[in-house]
């Protein structure tokens, strides 16, 4: 135990904690702005397997990181679409089609990777981008200032997903269609083009989730996310649907992932009982949840599909 | 009129679509559809072995197909037939372990029974947190699922390893071979058929019996269609939502026990993911009770439609080098297009009511659902 706190290990866990925390903030964020304007998206898992493979696809076969950001959006953009239809024009029951989502994304990825790719072939990975004078700080320098751009982004993206929110007039759309559609449809917001554009966003966001995850890893296999998407959307209710909340569970989470992983490595966790440790995010999830789940309020309209008459 | 029979042709659209789809996917893949097609029909159905084949595959989708029936019907969404398959699995595999030597007629039922428990504490676990403590049922069982794995890969690389395995030093992550008095005995000789089939069956009855022709099921509808009327009529309400669960992942529990003794096995082996061992079917088990209206009796039709466009979909692979993934995509598909359905919403929307996150439906109004909807039973 003494190994671990000495000042090395722990920056180097807070280090890949904050790594690891990314996938899981920009997923999550995008699933709050979704689940704000009252729509449940339980595919998120498979639009991230699916950005995540196309993503790899485009490094193994041009070698350039960005377009393959590109890629992930585009991506995250079809499947807004599609989930978009099927949720607003459909007026689909949201934690099935969801789940038909997720089962196509861990179905497709795999059939394209298996086609396409075979075996797992390492990429390069995105690349940490130091800050001038920031990155040299002692401690935390280096966990905080010599990230990759995509980290920076997610974290960037908290407080505009905040100002997104709360002051500007499409956040009040969002947020009233996703409380009280009726009220909002009769004050003449469009609660179908409202719920269309926060899904679009959300499935975009959750489509660079998938790039960030493989382009940090630099290698791709089958089912790469085990359940990623829906921890992410675990933690909206963990963040009870504030983008603030959100980060700090997704932090909380990359914070428990990088001790177990550490611990495992310093031998802290034996082997034997490794598998044991990697149930600890499950648990600490449904914890939260048990505190969490009569404090706080889910947006009224939640998972409720609209129509007018 | 016309609508009911437009909706009673969803399943056939929502295939046509999927093989629309399939076909596509195959062209793009340089493979011929037509070719494709054949080779998953010959796959499933092209002689007996493959008939018997189809039919264990569909084993585990009816049952938890069936669950998933009950579960919905009580207005409870039930992700969790991973971990419930695999809590059914390890629970009969401790006790053919610790039980080897009892003779078949008493070792084979106590090893399913012992399945049903284990997956019913695997579901009673989120029936209880919805109902008492409010967390979404989705999540809970979601976070189930993702523990259940890391939980079987400990106790089959610790506590159960094969001893053999580790004199070897190999170190595969499997029980020994468990006992034979415990194997599902084989109806069909020569094939794979084996009794595991004809008890997945059975549960289905079962369901629609408990659901349709007892109080219990008349119960737990009755919590589905408005758990308002229900508290109104005297129906402890969370007590049933408990009970929902806990039946819907004893049936996957089930499953778990006939993946296990009816295999060749005859043991539990990981390959560190739960796909690896339930294939799925906790998820594909959805996809078929979708496919079947959420109908219990229509649930086993649907599954062995699934049982065999998986079956299929290893022929697939092995004639025209196709991954067999392609019938996992072709499934999320399916989900898709049912559930987008009008008639389905309809159906869904009278029986899940709106599935709501945190379960304060005693304090909700039920709007939409009377002046939209016809009752179908």
């Amino acid at each position: 135990m003494n190994d671990f706190f000495t000042s090395g290990v722990l920056v180097a866990t807070a280090a890949s904690a904050i790594r690891l925390a990314t996938p899981y903030l920009l997923a999550s964020l995008g699933e709050t702005i979704g689940q704000r304007s009252g729509v449940l998206n339980l595919g998120v898992d498979g639009v991230m397997l699916l950005s995540a493979f196309f993503s790899y696809w485009t490094v193994l076969q041009t070698g350039n990181l960005w377009l393959a950001v590109v890629v992930a959006l585009a991506v995250g953009v079809i499947m807004g679409v599609l989930y978009g239809i099927i949720t607003v024009f459909f007026e689909a029951t949201q934690g099935i089609s969801g789940i038909g989502i997720f089962i196509f994304g861990l179905g497709f990825s795999d059939l394209m990777f298996r086609q396409q790719v075979g075996t797992p072939k390492p990429v390069q990975r995105l690349p940490n981008v130091d800050i001038p004078v920031l990155a040299d700080i002692p401690y935390i320098g280096e966990p905080l200032f010599q990230r990759s751009l995509l980290t920076y982004l997610a974290f960037a993206l908290v407080p505009l997903t905040f100002l997104l929110l709360n002051k500007t007039t499409f956040g009040l759309n969002i947020r009233s269609v996703g409380e009280n559609p009726q009220a909002a449809d009769s004050l003449g917001v469009s609660v179908e083009r409202t719920r269309f554009a926060a899904i679009l966003i959300g499935n975009t966001l959750a489509g660079l989730a998938g790039a960030a995850l493989v382009l940090q890893l630099g290698i791709f296999q089958p089912n790469l996310t085990q359940g990623m998407g829906f921890i992410a959307v675990a933690l909206v209710y963990f963040g009870a649907w504030r983008p603030l909340g959100v980060m700090g569970g997704a932090l909380l989470y990359g914070l428990v992932n990088a001790t177990v992983l550490q611990w495992k490595s310093l031998g802290i966790i034996p082997v034997s009982i490794s598998d044991l440790a990697g149930m600890a995010p499950a648990i600490v999830t449904i914890g939260a949840l048990i505190l969490l789940a009569r404090r706080v309020n889910a947006p009224a309209a939640l998972t409720k599909p609209f129509s007018r008459h | 009129m016309i609508n009911k029979l437009l909706g009673g042709l969803v399943p056939f659209l929502a295939a046509l679509v999927a093989f629309a789809f399939g076909a596509i996917m195959l062209i793009a893949l340089g493979a011929n559809p037509f070719e494709g097609l054949e080779a998953i029909f010959d796959g499933a159905f092209g002689s007996g072995e493959r008939l018997a084949a189809t039919a264990v595959k569909a084993t585990p989708l009816i049952l938890v197909g069936a669950g998933i029936t009950i579960a919905f019907r009580t207005n409870v969404v039930n992700i969790g037939g991973e971990s419930q398959i695999i809590g059914g699995a390890l629970l009969s595999t401790v006790v053919a372990l610790g039980l080897p030597d009892l003779p078949a007629f008493l070792l084979v039922p106590l090893v399913i029974i012992a399945g049903a428990i284990g997956g019913g504490i695997l579901g009673a676990i989120p029936g209880a947190l919805k109902a008492y403590a409010s967390v979404n049922e989705i999540l809970s069982t979601i976070m189930l699922n993702l523990m259940m794995v890391q939980f079987m890969n400990y106790l089959l690389r610790g506590p159960l390893i094969d001893p053999y395995e580790l004199e070897a030093g190999t170190r595969i992550p499997q029980t020994e071979r468990l006992s034979d008095n415990a194997a599902l005995p084989t109806i069909v000789e020569g094939t794979r058929f084996h009794l595991g089939v004809l008890i997945a069956v059975a549960a289905a009855i079962v369901a629609y019996i408990i659901l349709w022709r007892t109080p219990v099921g008349f119960r737990l509808r009755a919590v589905g269609h408005s758990p308002k009327a229900a508290k109104a009529a005297g129906i402890n309400v969370k007590r049933n939502i408990t009970l929902a669960l806990a039946i819907s992942g004893s049936l996957a529990g089930i499953a778990g026990a006939i993946l296990v003794f009816g295999s060749e096995g005859q043991r539990m082996v990981t390959d560190g993911s739960a796909a690896g061992f339930t294939s799925s079917a906790g998820f594909n088990g959805i996809v078929a009770a979708l496919f079947g209206g959420l109908h219990p009796l229509w649930t086993v039709p649907s599954a062995f439609l699934f049982g065999a466009l998986l079956t299929g979909a290893t022929q697939l692979q092995r004639v025209l080098q196709v991954p067999s993934s392609l019938a996992v995509a072709l499934n999320g598909i399916i989900v898709i297009f049912v559930i987008s359905s009008s008639r389905v919403r309809t159906w869904l929307q009278t029986t899940l009511g709106n599935t709501n996150l945190f379960s304060k439906e005693e304090e909700e109004e039920e709007e939409e659902i009377n002046s939209t909807t016809e009752v179908t039973t």
